[in-house]
């Protein structure tokens, strides 16, 4: 993947947790929390859909890098860029 | 013969073994779903009688929220089992009343109506009941009390009026107190939001809607329901769960048992001391009238009518076979629909006394369901509606009933009047779901199988 599909790939699983939410506009260098209503169950259901799609394992240590768009694509770049990326699952 | 091995095993296909297991499909888990009937739903599900499908339970479905409001909890439960507010098609109640030992308040979905006919009735109480609101609004209700707040005591506390308190925890007692004479005052602050902040609506079409949207998530995420399967046994070694044994011998290994029949039920399917005391006290009986035109153009324009005759809500077990001074009556074509009802369809409810029905022999049985039903509808018709002459059928259930079809020791609706906020039991990895772990009704469960479903199995892979 690259960084832009990784992009795709972190709004695809938004999209299918809160498919009531608008994502056309994401600012990547704010808070993800601040322009949707994402709350800690959705955030945990964001880690657990990267896990079971692409096998990416997140330890709670780490869930502060995903709190914007640029903070996720530069923790998961390492991991993913060698991955498919797949929506619509 | 190999032996058939799951990763999870829910009991019972009710609103929380169907959420829990969905959200454990979701990720992955192999997960049956074990029910003894041939439908879903449990407490909520629906029967065919004379051509029309019919609820046996619906009212309401509390804690309504437009599409995509904030952090309302139906949001939250339409997101982990990922389901689109639309495919629900809610309809809105039009408006609900109280009615207390001649005191009257009408709510809707919008607190502005109830706050100004609690200003009309007690022009008094006008800051004692915003308090209240201040309270509800800001105290965290999911926070563990350290000990039991009693609900009552809280609004003395607060300054409501004897009166005002009444007719506010009529409605809350008859929609989810376990409790004699009381609630705990966290499950009164979420009551509160559920009815008076929330409010009610109706899958168009009834419960029917929901279940199948539930059922259809689960065997699209790879689940399964099995369906005509009675557990008779939960089997257990030294360390733990290892499977169940269903009623025609067959075993089935897995990993962890999600249960729903219920606490006591759950001890004696594992060979658990069982102390019959923990079982709930509250059940029901319901009639039903369907009325030849829908119940507006009959003069009742009311959802939900709470109705009590005392001054004090006698919330407790009934010394006879119903308690005669409360009804909850529901109109159940009075939701906004896409096809407008033809027909009308009057529920009346009354707590009732499990014993007290089932002493009686078969022959007395039909003769005081009558009774029961005649003494609702005379009720009804001093609120003004007497579904009787307009009836072109009707219908009656009683403890008996639900006792039959959900296997709730005594009939219990509302589970134990202890409950396992945890999940948890004396043994590993069986672990308990639904009204006897929390929270009660259609939404109070579906919220208590979900987040069981985090607790003991995802969030605990998660990190
Ligand atoms: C008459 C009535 C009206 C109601 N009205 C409303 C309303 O208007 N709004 C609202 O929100 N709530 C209402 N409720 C309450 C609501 O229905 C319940 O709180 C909720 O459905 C409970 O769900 P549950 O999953 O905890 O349990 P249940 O629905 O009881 O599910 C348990 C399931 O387990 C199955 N089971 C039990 N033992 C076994 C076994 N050994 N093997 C296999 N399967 C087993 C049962 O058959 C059942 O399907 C009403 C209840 C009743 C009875």
């Amino acid at each position: 993947m690259t960084r832009e599909e990784i992009v795709e790939a972190i709004k695809d699983i938004i999209a299918t947790i809160a498919p009531d939410e608008d994502l056309s506009n994401l600012k990547h260098d704010v808070r993800l929390r601040d322009q949707i209503a994402l709350d800690s169950m959705d955030f945990l259901d964001i880690v657990m859909e990267l896990r079971k799609r692409y096998g990416v394992q997140v330890p709670e240590e780490d869930y502060k890098e995903l709190a914007t768009m640029d903070g996720c694509v530069n923790y998961l770049y390492p991991q993913l860029s060698t991955k498919q990326l797949k929506v619509g699952v | 013969m190999s032996t058939e091995r799951q990763d999870v095993i829910v009991i019972g296909a009710g609103m929380s073994g169907l959420a829990a297991a969905i959200r454990l499909a979701q990720f992955d888990q192999r997960v049956l779903v074990l029910e003894q009937h041939a439908l879903p739903g449990g407490l909520n599900s629906f029967y065919k009688r004379r051509g029309r499908r019919l609820d046996t339970g619906l009212h309401a479905m509390t804690n309504f929220a437009r599409k995509g409001a904030r952090d309302a909890p139906l949001t939250k439960i339409l997101r982990q089992l990922r389901i689109g507010h639309d495919e629900l098609a809610l309809g809105e109640q039009g408006h609900s009343r109280i009615t207390l030992a001649g005191l009257s308040v009408r709510f809707s979905n919008d607190i502005a109506l109830l706050c100004a006919e609690i200003e009309r009735e007690f022009p008094g109480e006008r800051d004692a009941f915003a308090r209240l609101l201040e309270c509800v609004r800001s105290h965290d209700p999911f926070r563990p009390a350290a000990s039991f707040v009693s609900a009552r005591a809280q609004l003395v506390a607060l300054g409501l009026g004897p009166e005002l308190a009444e007719v506010l925890l009529l409605p809350i007692l008859s929609y989810g107190s376990a409790l004699e004479q009381d609630a705990e005052w966290n499950d009164f602050v979420i009551l509160f939001r559920s009815l008076f902040l929330e409010g009610f609506a109706r899958p168009e079409g009834g419960i029917k809607r929901l279940l199948d949207i539930l059922v259809a998530r689960l065997s699209e995420r790879g689940g399964v329901l099995r369906r005509n399967s009675t557990v008779a046994a939960i089997l257990s070694g030294p360390d733990g769960v290892r499977g169940v044994r269903l009623e025609d011998g067959t075993e089935i290994e897995c990993t962890h048992v999600l249960s729903s029949a219920g606490r006591v039920e759950t001890a004696r399917l594992a060979g658990l001391p069982v102390r019959t005391e923990e079982s709930g006290w509250v059940t029901l009986f319901e009639a039903l009238w369907i009325l030849k035109r829908p119940s507006r153009e009959l003069g009742c324009m009311e959802t939900v009518h709470f109705c009590c005759d005392e001054p004090r809500v006698p919330w407790r077990e009934p010394e006879g076979r119903i308690e005669p001074s409360i009804g909850i009556f529901c109109a159940s074509d009075n939701y906004a629909t896409q096809e407008p009802p033809v027909e009308g369809m009057l529920r009346a409810t009354a707590i009732a006394n499990h014993d007290r029905w089932c002493e009686i022999d078969e022959e007395a049985y039909p003769i005081a369901k009558r009774a029961a039903c005649d003494h609702l509808a005379d009720m009804s018709a001093r609120l003004g509606l007497d579904p009787r002459p307009h009836a072109i059928d009707s219908d009656s259930f009683t403890p008996r009933t639900i006792r039959r079809y959900t296997g709730h020791a005594r009939g219990a609706v509302y589970g134990s009047p202890h409950k396992y906020r945890d999940g948890a039991t004396p043994i590993p990895r069986l672990i308990l779901i639904g009204n006897d772990q929390g929270l009660v009704g259609i939404t109070g469960a579906l919220l208590s199988g979900i987040t069981m479903a985090n607790l003991h199995l995802l969030h605990a892979r998660a990190t």
